[in-house]
């Protein structure tokens, strides 16, 4: 298995605080911002995307963890994930199908 | 094949020696938090699939706060700084450091569960209940289960902070404090999701 990494240091988690507060500022702001409505829907997911990651990398350790937790944190997240996504096909796409749009 | 010896020695000196060198109270946890990821997966399907099908009101554009909300966010993240400098205090051996942290945690915790409160009893007297809409069924079964997955932490971490008061939390059982903040992050992580599914994207 791999060697167990470098903690992250003090510095590094008040670094990852300033920078989720400033994404959380860029998505209140792009949802105020008219120009943004048209694409609010992918900039808002990816950004809450990076935020996910962040508190899952460094405050929940995983970055520097056994990859084995990594394993068996992502396998039900994507497995989630794709039942998201699966029944909002099922759904969405069965309307079309019926509406014939 | 090599194995993470931290980890092992860990394990070890617990008297919990595994296979894989890893603790099995974390390795339980991590797994338990994949099945959480499915819970929380499958509400959040449940309202995305009802989004926009309410036929009648109140509508999310008409009552959900964002401001007030953007503040609660803003809390469970600062929780979340509090309860990973709780961990590395707590690992370092600097209990007067972990003690406050812990409980600031905790606070934050409940300015967090205070804001939900507010939030359903306001939404409730605007004429949002439970069975009004399908906005009102998913999004308070949604928010509901999280504001209930919060209320647990915080339970949790004020008798962490009992514990270390009576001088029983040290680095030594510093994995407990870990766990915790494993669970605790969850729960931020999936306000992060809910954050923006529910109050951002309308």
């Amino acid at each position: 298995m791999a060697e167990h990494q470098a903690h992250a240091t003090t510095g590094t988690y008040l670094r990852i605080a300033a920078i989720l507060v400033m994404i959380t500022l860029v998505e209140v702001g792009v949802f105020y911002v008219p120009a943004f409505q048209s694409a609010l829907v992918p900039v808002l997911l990816v950004l809450s995307a990076i935020k996910f990651a962040l508190v899952v990398m460094f405050y929940m350790h995983l970055k520097f963890d056994n990859k084995f937790f990594t394993l068996l944190f992502g396998g039900p997240l994507l497995l989630g994930f794709f039942v998201v996504i699966s029944l909002l096909f099922l759904f969405y796409g069965g309307i079309r199908l019926r509406t014939g749009m | 094949m090599r194995y993470d010896t931290q980890e092992h020695a860990v394990a070890a000196a617990h008297g919990h020696a595994t296979f894989m060198g890893l603790d099995n109270r974390k390795m339980a946890f991590w797994a338990f938090i994949g099945s959480e990821c499915l819970l929380f997966g499958s509400l959040i399907s449940t309202y995305l699939i009802y989004k926009g099908r309410s036929q009648v009101g109140p509508y999310p554009h008409e009552i959900l706060n964002i401001p007030f909300t953007s503040f609660s966010t803003f809390d469970l993240l600062m929780s979340s700084l509090a309860m990973v400098l709780a961990l590395a205090a707590v690992q370092r051996g600097d209990m007067k450091q972990g003690k406050l942290w812990l409980l600031i945690t905790a606070l934050l915790g409940l300015v967090f569960l205070g804001g939900q409160v507010w939030e359903f009893s306001h939404f409730y007297h605007e004429g949002l209940g439970l069975t009004t809409n399908l906005f009102g069924s998913t999004f308070y079964v949604l928010t509901g289960t999280h504001g209930a997955h919060v209320t647990v932490g915080v339970i949790w971490l004020l008798t962490l902070w009992i514990q270390a008061l009576r001088g029983k939390l040290g680095p030594a059982n510093a994995m407990t404090v870990e766990i915790t903040g494993l669970y605790w992050h969850f729960v931020d992580v999936v306000w992060i999701i809910i954050f923006t599914v529910v109050y951002l994207i309308q």
